[in-house]
C-alpha cells in the first residue's frame, strides 16, 4: 500500500473544472514531483490533499484512511504537512513563533524542543534570527521557515508548492539540497515545481499535470530526457 | 533560553504599565472624591466610564486581535443588562446581600451574552468575508426591538410573559410588573458602583492582556496574519474564531449588568447601533489591537464631550468633530499605517495576478 493514494480526484471552483478526474500515489520514502504549467490545477491537488477546498468526487488515502472528509486541522495530525505556495508565513509574528505553531497539533510535547534544535540545524540562517519578525525576513528565509515550520509538525510526509519561487539561483539549489536531505533523514516529499529540471533531477518519480489532467508519468531519470517534456517544461 | 531569567517579556512589562496606569487613576479618583471636589456630573459618568472602558477592550478582541468586524457590541451589552437586572430584581428578597448577588448576576449576564454570541458565531464565522458585520449589525437592532416589546409580569398563578402587549399577558390586575415594553425593567437593585465597576475593568484588562499573549491568542493572530498558513499548520479556525468572539460577547454581557445596574430603570433603547459604532470608534482611535489604548480612547473620548456641554454647550459637537479627526490623524500610527499598506499590497497582488490571467 502506498502512504498516499489519489484515485479519480476531481474538484471543482463554482463553474470551473480545475482537477478532472487525477489518481497518482506517492509510496513511503520516495521524492516525487508534481510538475505542470500555470493554472494546470497543482495548487489545487496540494489543497485538495490537505483539505483547504473540499474535493467534488474521488479519493484521498493517507496510510489507508480516507481524508476527503476530514477538516484541515486534523489532517496535520495525521502526519501530512503543507509548505503553501507563496510563502505564506506569519508576517508579523517571531520566527521562533511562527516555528511554535508549526508544532501546535502535536501532542509529545516532550520532543518539540529536540524537533526545533533539528530544524534550527537544518537552517542555520533561521536559528541566527530566532527573535526577528518573520516579515522582515529575506524572501529565501522566509521559505526556509515556511519549511521548518512544516517540519515542527514532524510529519510522515510534506508537501511542498514552489519551494523555489521567486529566489536566486543559488538560494535554489540550496533550497533543493535541503529537499533531499529531508528526504534523507526519513520524510517523504511531494514536490510541486515550475522548475522541472531541478525538481526532476531529485525527485524518483514525476507527474505531469496539463490543465487538470494527469497527462505523463514515469521515473524521472526517463522524463527529464522525454522529448515532449524538454520542449514544454525544459525550454529546450 | 539564557535569555529567559534576564528579561521581562515585553508583554508582562505592557501589561504591568496598563495595571499601574488603571489603579493610579483609581487611587486620584478616589481622592478627590473623598475630598468632595468632584462636580456631580464627574461622579454620574464614573460607572459609564468604567462599562465603555470594557466594552471597548472586549471589542477589541474581535476587531484587532481576530481581525473580524462586529457592529453588535450594544445587543451583548444589552442581553446582559437585561439578564443580569432581570435575576437582581426577582432575586432582591431571596439574596438580599449585594455582595452574593451582584457577582452571580454579572457572571449570568456575561453567559446569557456569551451564548448568543456563539450561536450567531457558529454559522457566520464559517464564512469568509465581512458577513459578521452585516449579522451582528441585524442582530443588535433585533435584540433592542424585542427588549423594548418585552412584557412580564408575576402575580400569585405565576410569571406571565408576553411581546405585544401589557393587557396580551393575562395576569390578574393585583400583579407586579417586571418588564414593561418600552418603558423598561424597574425596580433594579442599584448595586453599581465605581469601585466594583473599576474592579471589573482591571480584570477585563487581565483577561485580555493573557488572553493575547497565551497560546490561543497566538493561535488567532496568525489566523488574522494569514488566514491559509494558519489553516495549513492545522489550526482549527472556526473554533479560535468562536472563542474571541464568544469572549468579546461575554465581556459586553458584563459590562452590560454593570451598566444596567447604575439606574434603577433600564430601557433597551440605549443599546441601539449608535452605540455600537462609539464603541468602534473607540477602538479604532485607540489603536486596533492595543489595549491600553482601548480604554484611553473611551474615557477621554466620553469625557470630553460631556467637559465641552459645560463649557461651550451647542457647539460642543462641532469640537468633538474636531477633536475626532485630530486624534485620528495622531493615531495614524505605524500600526494602522502597516493594516492599510498590507491591504493595498494584497490588493495590487489581485490586480496583477488577474492580468497574468488567473482567477485567485
Ligand atoms: N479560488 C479559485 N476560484 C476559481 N478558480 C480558481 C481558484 N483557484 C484556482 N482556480 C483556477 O483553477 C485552475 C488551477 O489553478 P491552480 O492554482 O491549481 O494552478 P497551478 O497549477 O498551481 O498554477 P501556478 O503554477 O500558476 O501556481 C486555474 O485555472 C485557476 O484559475
Ligand atoms: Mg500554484
Amino acid at each position: 500500500m502506498a502512504l498516499l493514494e489519489i484515485n479519480d480526484l476531481h474538484v471543482n471552483y463554482g463553474m470551473i473544472t480545475a482537477l478532472k478526474g487525477i489518481s497518482f500515489e506517492v509510496n513511503e520514502g520516495e521524492v516525487i514531483a508534481l510538475i505542470g504549467a500555470n493554472g494546470a490545477g497543482k495548487t489545487t491537488t496540494l489543497h485538495a490533499l490537505t483539505g483547504l477546498i473540499p474535493a467534488k468526487s474521488g479519493s484521498i488515502k493517507l496510510n489507508g484512511t480516507e481524508l476527503t472528509k476530514v477538516p484541515a486541522h486534523k489532517i496535520v495530525e495525521m502526519g501530512m504537512a503543507h509548505v503553501p505556495e507563496g510563502r505564506r508565513i506569519f508576517q508579523h509574528l517571531s520566527v521562533l513563533d511562527n516555528l511554535k505553531l508549526g508544532a501546535y497539533t502535536r501532542k509529545d510535547k516532550a520532543n518539540i524542543e529536540k524537533d526545533m534544535q533539528m530544524v534550527y540545524e537544518r537552517f542555520p540562517r533561521l536559528a541566527e534570527r530566532k527573535s526577528q519578525i518573520a516579515g522582515t525576513l529575506s524572501g529565501g528565509e522566509q521559505q526556509m521557515l515556511a519549511m521548518g515550520r512544516a517540519l515542527m509538525s514532524n510529519p510522515k510526509i510534506i508537501v511542498m508548492d514552489e519551494p523555489s519561487m521567486g529566489l536566486s539561483p543559488i538560494l535554489v539549489s540550496e533550497i533543493f539540497d535541503i529537499i533531499t536531505s529531508i528526504r534523507k533523514d526519513g520524510t517523504t516529499v511531494l514536490l510541486v515545481e515550475q522548475n522541472a529540471k531541478k525538481a526532476l533531477a531529485i525527485a524518483d518519480r514525476a507527474y505531469v499535470l496539463e490543465t487538470g489532467n494527469i497527462v505523463l508519468s514515469g521515473n524521472a531519470s526517463d522524463l527529464i530526457n522525454d522529448e515532449s517534456i524538454k520542449k514544454a517544461y525544459l525550454g529546450e | 533560553m539564557k535569555t529567559k531569567s534576564k528579561l521581562i517579556k515585553p508583554y508582562t512589562k505592557k501589561s504591568f504599565i496598563t495595571y499601574a496606569l488603571l489603579i493610579a487613576v483609581f487611587t486620584i479618583v478616589q481622592l478627590i472624591l473623598n475630598f468632595g471636589k468632584m462636580s456631580f456630573m464627574m461622579q454620574s459618568l464614573l460607572v459609564p466610564l468604567c462599562v465603555y472602558s470594557i466594552l471597548a477592550v472586549s471589542l477589541n478582541l474581535t476587531v484587532g486581535i481576530l481581525g473580524e468586524l462586529s457592529l453588535g457590541q450594544a445587543g451583548f451589552m444589552c442581553i446582559g443588562a437585561y439578564s443580569g437586572a432581570l435575576f437582581s430584581s426577582l432575586m432582591k428578597e431571596a439574596i438580599p446581600e449585594a455582595m452574593v448577588r451582584f457577582p452571580i448576576a454579572i457572571l449570568l449576564g456575561g453567559l446569557c451574552a456569551a451564548l448568543f454570541g456563539v450561536l450567531i458565531g457558529i454559522p457566520v464565522l464559517r464564512l469568509r468575508g465581512d458577513y459578521l458585520a452585516i449579522v451582528t449589525l441585524a442582530f443588535g437592532e433585533i435584540i433592542k426591538n424585542i427588549c423594548a416589546s418585552l412584557y412580564l409580569g408575576k402575580d400569585a398563578e405565576g410569571f406571565h410573559l408576553s411581546i405585544k402587549s401589557a393587557a396580551d399577558m393575562n395576569m390578574a390586575p393585583d400583579g407586579k410588573m417586571i418588564i414593561n415594553g418600552a418603558l423598561g425593567l424597574n425596580g433594579t437593585p442599584k448595586d453599581s458602583n465605581f469601585t466594583v465597576a473599576f474592579i471589573i475593568l482591571l480584570i477585563t484588562v487581565i483577561i485580555a492582556y493573557n488572553f493575547v499573549y497565551s497560546r490561543t491568542g497566538r493561535a488567532v493572530m496568525s489566523i488574522r496574519d494569514n488566514r491559509i498558513a494558519a489553516e495549513s499548520v492545522g489550526l482549527n479556525i472556526t473554533k479560535y474564531k468562536l472563542i474571541t468572539f464568544g469572549l468579546t460577547a461575554f465581556l459586553a454581557g458584563v459590562a452590560g449588568v454593570i451598566y444596567s445596574h447604575n439606574f434603577s430603570t433600564l430601557q433597551a433603547s440605549k443599546f441601539d447601533y449608535n452605540m455600537s459604532i462609539l464603541i468602534l470608534v473607540f477602538v479604532v482611535l485607540g489603536g486596533i489591537g492595543s489595549i491600553r489604548g482601548s480604554v484611553i480612547a473611551a474615557v477621554v473620548l466620553t469625557l470630553i464631550p460631556e467637559l465641552l456641554r459645560e463649557t461651550i454647550g451647542n457647539y460642543r459637537m462641532l469640537f468633538y468633530a474636531v477633536i475626532l479627526i485630530a486624534m485620528m490623524l495622531v493615531t495614524s500610527n505605524s500600526k494602522l499605517k502597516g493594516r492599510i499598506t498590507a491591504y493595498t499590497n494584497k490588493l495590487k497582488g489581485l490586480i496583477k495576478k488577474e492580468k497574468k490571467g488567473e482567477i485567485k
